[in-house]
C-alpha cells in the first residue's frame, strides 16, 4: 500500500480527490483572487489618480476610471519649481547605482576572506563584524549624522551612500555562502600558481553570480526606498532623493494631487520592473538574509 | 541566547591557552601572503564599520553625557542630565507607549497573516508564481508612497475615500480616518499600510520553510488519517519552528524601528506640526536631534531605544527559541 501511494498516481487520486481536481479547491482559489485584488487596488488607484485632472480627484463621486486620460500630470510633476523631482530621481539612481555594487564587492571579499583565508585573528575580526548587528541599524541614525557631519558630508552625495556601503549583514550572507563553496575550484587554482587574491578575482568571484545578484538587487531596493537616512543627511534640495522629493510634495501647503500620484508611479516603476525580472534572485536573497538574521 | 556561558568561556581561554599558542605558531609559520590578501580583502569592511559604527557609537555615546546643543563637538559635560531628561519628558514616554501598542498590533497579525499566505500560496497547483508574485511585489514600494497612497486616496476622510466608498456600500458614514483619535481609527491605516508591504516579504521566508518540510511527513500523516488542521497542527507548525522564530524576530525588530509611515502619514519633521496624534520614537528622536538640534539628547535617546531592542530581542529568544536546541 505505502509502495502503491508513493509510485502510482492513479490509486491516491481517489483517496485524495477533494484535493487535485473536483470543487474542494474552489474556495482557495476565490479568496486567493480576492485577495490578489486587494493587494493590487493600491496600484490601481495611484493610476486612476495619476490619470485623473485634479478636479476629478477632488470630486467627491467616486469613479473608476479617468475620462479623458489627462496624461499632462507627469508633466506637471518635472515642472513644479518647488519640488525638483527630475534631479531626485537622478540622485536616487546615482545613490543606488553607487552602493549596490560597490556595498555587494565588499561584502563579498570581506565575507570570503573570512570564510576561506585562515590566518591569525580571523575570529577577531568576524566577532568585530558581527557585534555591529547587535545595534539596530536605524537607530544608529543620530551618532551616524554626528561623524558623517563632522567629515562634511551634510547635503552631499557621499554622505548619503558612504555609511550604507559597509554591511555587517551582507557580509555574514557572504561568508555562509563561501563556508559551502567547492574547495577543489580554489585548489586547481592554486596547483595552477594563483595567489590568495587570484584565486579568489578569477575563480571565486566568477562563480558567486547568483549571490551577488540577490544581494545587489537587495541592496538596489534598500538603497532606492531608504527614507530616514538622507531626510537626516540631505536637507538641502540639491541632494533630495526621491523618496523626500515625494514626502516634500505630500506635506506641502497646496497639493497637486493627481502630479503626487504621478510621482508615486515613476518612483516605483523602476522597482517593480526589477522585481518582475529579478524575481528569482531577489526571492533566494530575502530567503537567505531572512534566516540568517 | 546563553549570553554568559560563551563570554566567561572566551574570557578564560586567552590566559589558560597562552602557553599553548607558541607553539602551534612555531609548528605552523605565519603566511604573510595568506595576511596580506586577508587584510586587503577585509580592510574595507573593516574600515568603514569602524568609522561609521565604532567610531560613531564611542562619539556618540560620550556627546550624550554632554549639553550638546547645536554643536556636535565634546565638551560641555552634564552627566545624566539628558537621559533624565528624556525620561521624565511625557512625550518620551508617549512614544514607547505607543510604539509597543504598534508592535502588540502588528506583530502577531503580520506573523499570522504571513503564514497563511504561505500555506495559500503553497497549495495552489494552478498559478503559483502568479499569485506569489502578486504578494511579493508590493514589498517593492518604499513606505513614502505607500503612505501617500493610504494618507491621499485611501484613508483620506473624504467620501470619495475609497475606505469610505467602501463603508459607503454597507450604509456606513465617511470616517476621518487619520485625524479621527476617539476611537483612534487611524490604526487601521497604521497597520495595514505596514502589512501590505511586508507581508509578502515574510510570506517568501515561511514559504521556504514549506518546500524544505518532507513530503513523507504529509504521506505518514495520511495513512495515520489525519485532518487537514491535524497536519497543519502536528506536522507544518513544528516544522516551521525556526523560520517562526527568524519571522518573529525580523517583525519585532521592524516594528520598533517605524519611522516613515509615521512621518509621512501623519506629517510631523522639520517643518510640520506637533499636534500629530501619534509619534513613535523615532520620529521623536529625528525631531529633538535633527529639529531641535540637540544632539546630546538625541544620543541619549538613541542609546536608550538600543538598550531596548536589544533587551526585547534578547528576551524573545529566550521565551521562543534559541535557548532550546532542537
Amino acid at each position: 500500500m505505502a509502495v502503491l501511494t508513493g509510485s502510482v498516481s492513479a490509486a491516491p487520486a481517489k483517496v485524495r480527490e477533494r484535493r487535485p481536481g473536483g470543487w474542494g479547491r474552489v474556495p482557495k482559489y476565490a479568496l486567493a483572487t480576492v485577495l490578489v485584488l486587494i493587494f493590487l487596488l493600491p496600484f490601481y488607484i495611484m493610476v486612476r489618480n495619476a490619470l485623473m485632472t485634479r478636479a476629478q480627484v477632488a470630486s467627491p463621486e467616486w469613479s473608476w476610471l479617468p475620462d479623458p486620460l489627462s496624461w499632462v500630470n507627469f508633466g506637471d510633476l518635472f515642472a513644479d519649481a518647488s519640488v525638483p523631482m527630475g534631479h531626485a530621481l537622478l540622485n536616487s539612481f546615482v545613490i543606488a547605482i553607487i552602493t549596490a555594487p560597490v556595498g555587494t564587492m565588499f561584502g563579498s571579499m570581506a565575507g570570503y576572506a573570512l570564510a576561506r583565508i585562515n590566518v591569525p585573528g580571523r575570529r577577531a575580526v568576524f566577532t568585530y563584524v558581527l557585534v555591529t548587528l547587535m545595534i539596530p541599524q536605524s537607530v544608529t541614525f543620530v551618532p551616524t549624522f554626528v561623524v558623517v557631519g563632522a567629515m562634511g558630508g551634510v547635503n552631499t552625495e557621499w554622505g548619503i551612500i558612504a555609511p550604507n556601503l559597509f554591511s555587517a549583514f551582507t557580509v555574514i550572507l557572504f561568508r555562509n555562502f563561501y563556508l559551502r563553496f567547492p574547495a577543489e575550484i580554489e585548489e586547481a587554482g592554486r596547483l595552477d600558481g594563483l595567489g590568495y587574491l587570484g584565486v579568489y578575482r578569477r575563480l571565486v568571484l566568477p562563480n558567486s553570480g547568483s549571490m551577488i545578484a540577490s544581494l545587489g538587487a537587495l541592496m538596489f531596493i534598500e538603497s532606492w526606498n531608504s527614507f530616514l537616512w538622507p531626510l537626516v543627511i540631505g536637507q538641502d534640495p540639491s541632494s533630495w532623493t526621491a523618496q523626500i522629493a515625494l514626502s516634500t510634495f505630500l506635506t506641502a501647503q497646496t497639493i497637486n494631487l493627481p502630479a503626487l500620484f504621478a510621482g508615486a508611479l515613476v518612483t516605483i516603476a523602476p522597482l517593480v520592473a526589477m522585481f518582475l525580472v529579478a524575481q528569482r534572485f531577489i526571492v533566494r536573497g530575502i530567503a537567505a538574509s531572512g534566516m540568517k538574521e | 541566547m546563553a549570553v554568559s556561558s560563551p563570554s566567561s568561556a572566551s574570557v578564560l581561554s586567552p590566559s589558560t591557552r597562552t602557553p599553548a599558542a607558541p607553539a602551534k605558531r612555531r609548528r605552523r609559520k605565519v603566511d604573510w601572503r595568506a595576511v596580506g590578501a586577508f587584510t586587503l580583502l577585509t580592510a574595507p569592511v573593516v574600515i568603514g564599520l569602524g568609522v561609521f559604527k565604532y567610531v560613531a557609537i564611542a562619539w556618540s555615546f560620550l556627546l550624550s553625557f554632554n549639553d550638546a546643543r547645536g554643536t556636535i563637538s565634546l565638551g560641555n559635560w552634564i552627566g545624566f542630565d539628558n537621559y533624565t531628561f528624556l525620561l521624565s519628558d511625557p512625550a518620551f514616554r508617549d512614544s514607547l507607549l505607543i510604539i509597543a501598542l504598534f508592535t502588540v498590533f502588528i506583530v502577531p497579525v503580520t506573523f499570522v497573516a504571513s503564514l497563511g499566505l504561505a500555506v495559500l500560496v503553497n497549495s495552489i497547483r494552478r498559478g503559483k508564481a502568479f499569485f506569489r508574485t502578486v504578494f511579493l511585489i508590493p514589498g517593492a514600494v518604499s513606505y513614502v508612497v505607500a503612505a501617500l497612497v493610504w494618507k491621499m486616496a485611501l484613508f483620506n476622510g473624504l467620501p470619495s475615500g475609497v475606505a469610505n466608498v467602501i463603508g459607503g456600500l454597507f450604509g456606513a458614514d465617511p470616517v476621518a480616518w487619520l485625524s479621527e483619535t476617539s476611537p483612534p481609527v487611524y490604526w487601521i491605516a497604521v497597520v495595514t499600510l505596514r502589512l501590505w508591504l511586508q507581508v509578502g516579504l515574510y510570506m517568501i521566508l515561511f514559504l521556504a520553510g514549506l518546500q524544505a518540510i518532507s513530503p513523507s511527513l504529509y504521506e505518514a500523516g495520511e495513512l495515520d488519517g489525519t485532518s487537514k488542521w491535524q497536519a497543519f497542527r502536528y506536522i507544518t507548525l513544528p516544522q516551521l519552528r525556526n523560520t517562526s522564530v527568524a519571522v518573529l524576530l525580523l517583525i519585532l525588530i521592524a516594528a520598533f524601528q517605524a519611522f516613515d509611515e509615521f512621518y509621512n502619514l501623519f506629517g510631523t519633521g522639520l517643518s510640520g506640526t506637533a499636534t500629530a496624534p501619534v509619534k513613535p520614537p523615532l520620529v521623536y528622536l529625528y525631531d529633538s536631534a535633527l529639529g531641535d538640534q540637540n544632539y546630546g539628547v538625541g544620543s541619549a535617546g538613541a542609546f536608550l531605544l538600543t538598550v531596548i531592542i536589544v533587551a526585547i530581542t534578547l528576551l524573545q529568544g529566550k521565551f521562543v527559541g534559541f535557548g532550546k536546541k532542537d
